[in-house]
């Protein structure tokens, strides 16, 4: 398959890259690890005229902490790969949802090149990355040749294919908080490797000094036009104790507020939501052993 | 090697250098040439195959910069600077590479088709992870599609390889 003609730049800093998607605007795309824009240009879903390549551009491929007080902040660059997020040690420490969700993305060619931005703002609702964000919490930052603004995971999805990136901005940095007490999962079900979630579920809970949830996040994939919260699962626990009953009533919930469509691949709607039940409860159960674990260290 | 791209203006065709199985080349490409047709059709080196051309099947990959990648899914002007190494880059001097010798010796293929990709992924996969448990073999190699085997033989292959059976089989040495 051959894609449509286009012009192609490769910037060497993100100034250049930002004065670029200045003059050529909406008809040119940014190209990152291209797992997603490639395939869809060769299909020719999507034509763009100028083919911005960001590969070339140091310093925006970092997976950083940052310790304060009582918690710890963890930044990553937007073209972290998914191999570097899958393999980092200290996310394994500090924020196993992140490289345990990498190590279920696509295939090892595809973690190889794929990042963690390009992902994101590509906003596809099946995505393993919009989820996981959304439970962390992250912010993400956006850099346009006027500014920087810093926008919640929450807003960062607009529709499916969407997101609030605008078109003139590039996305370089994704940030979340890491408390003391803190452990997270992200369980997908998947029909076979390579494939996109069937339902995917990230889930991360903070605990305080008498064993209850301070913080909840959980992240839904696959499951509704974007990444989406469930908030009445979180609100299940949260400020509760995780007691078995509560996380299934959570699961339980998460399954209610959840909007997943027919669709003759992966199942029908009923199937998903119930495997959003079972895969809820799983993540949040293993997000629990994570966090009791944390108060050991 | 340094990047004939810099600073360049948005065009069609590029000028791109690159090194591929330790050669030098240049060449000038459309910017939506795939790398592997450019690897297949301008240098000749045929070993690497399309597969699916859809990301999936893994019959494209080569070694990008130290990394396997898909290479129908980068354009040829994503590796001007780079490194890239083929199944052809991997025998040296007329001797297989422990791991082409290993599916030589436990029959890791039937038609062939898929080999190439299979075997440039086990060499990436065993530098990441030289000492891998049958299950880290299987999903080592989850982004490569054999429609023959049915993998025994590819994974029997890839674990003899990695555990050094290798000296003890290779001599006398095959000709390639």
């Amino acid at each position: 398959m051959i894609p449509r003609s286009f012009e192609y730049v490769s910037p060497t800093t993100l100034e250049q890259a930002l004065t670029y998607l200045d003059e050529y605007g909406s008809n040119s795309k940014i190209l990152a690890g291209g797992q997603s824009l490639i395939p869809l240009m060769k299909l020719r879903l999507a034509s763009p005229k100028y083919l911005i390549d960001i590969n070339r551009i140091s310093g925006l491929d970092y997976i950083l902490e940052g310790a304060e007080k009582d918690s710890s902040s963890i930044r990553i660059g937007s073209m972290t790969r998914h191999h570097s997020i899958e393999t980092s040690s200290l996310l394994w420490r500090r924020a196993p949802i992140m490289p345990e969700a990498a190590s279920m993305i696509g295939d090892p060619q595809v973690r190889n090149n794929g990042t963690l931005g390009g992902s994101l703002v590509h906003a596809d609702p099946a995505a393993d990355w919009g989820a996981v964000i959304i439970a962390l919490g992250a912010k993400l930052k956006l850099r346009s040749s006027s500014g920087e603004r810093r926008i919640d995971s929450d807003s960062f999805f607009v529709d499916s294919l969407t997101s609030a990136a605008k078109g003139n901005e590039i996305l370089t940095e994704i940030s979340f908080p890491v408390e003391k007490i803190a452990g997270g999962s992200y369980a997908k079900l998947e029909r076979k490797s390579t494939d996109f979630a069937t339902v995917g579920v990230a889930a991360q809970l903070a605990l305080d000094a008498s064993g209850n949830c301070e913080r909840v996040g959980i992240g839904l994939a696959s499951v509704a036009p974007t990444s989406v919260r469930a908030t009445k699962a979180e609100s299940i626990l949260r400020w509760h104790e995780p007691t078995k009953a509560r996380i299934e009533d959570a699961a339980k919930a998460a399954a209610e507020e959840s909007r997943p469509m027919d669709d003759p691949l992966r199942g029908s709607a009923a199937y998903k939501r119930a495997m959003v039940r079972v895969f809820t409860e799983r993540a949040l159960t293993r997000a629990l052993e994570r966090a009791k674990r944390t108060e050991e260290r | 090697m340094k990047n004939s791209m810099e600073s360049s203006r948005a065009s069609k065709l590029k000028h791109i250098h690159v090194k591929v199985n330790g050669k030098e080349y240049e060449d000038v490409v459309e910017s939506r040439m795939l790398l592997v047709y450019f690897i297949r059709e301008r240098l000749g080196l045929t070993g690497t195959h399309v597969g699916c051309d859809t990301t999936n099947c893994g019959a494209c990959t080569v070694i990008f910069n130290g990394r396997s990648i898909k290479s129908c899914t980068m354009f040829a002007v994503q590796a001007d600077g780079a490194e890239i190494m083929t199944i052809e880059g991997l025998a040296k001097e007329g001797k297989l590479h422990p791991i082409q010798e290993m599916f030589w010796e436990n029959h890791g293929l039937q038609c062939g088709f898929c080999t190439p990709g299979v075997i440039m992924q086990a060499f990436w996969f065993l530098k990441e992870n030289p000492n891998p448990s049958e299950e880290e073999v299987r999903q080592g190699i989850s982004g490569n599609l054999c429609r023959c085997t049915g993998y025994q033989n590819i994974v029997k292959a890839i674990m003899e390889a990695a555990k050094g059976r290798v000296e003890v089989v290779t001599a006398p040495a095959r000709s390639v």
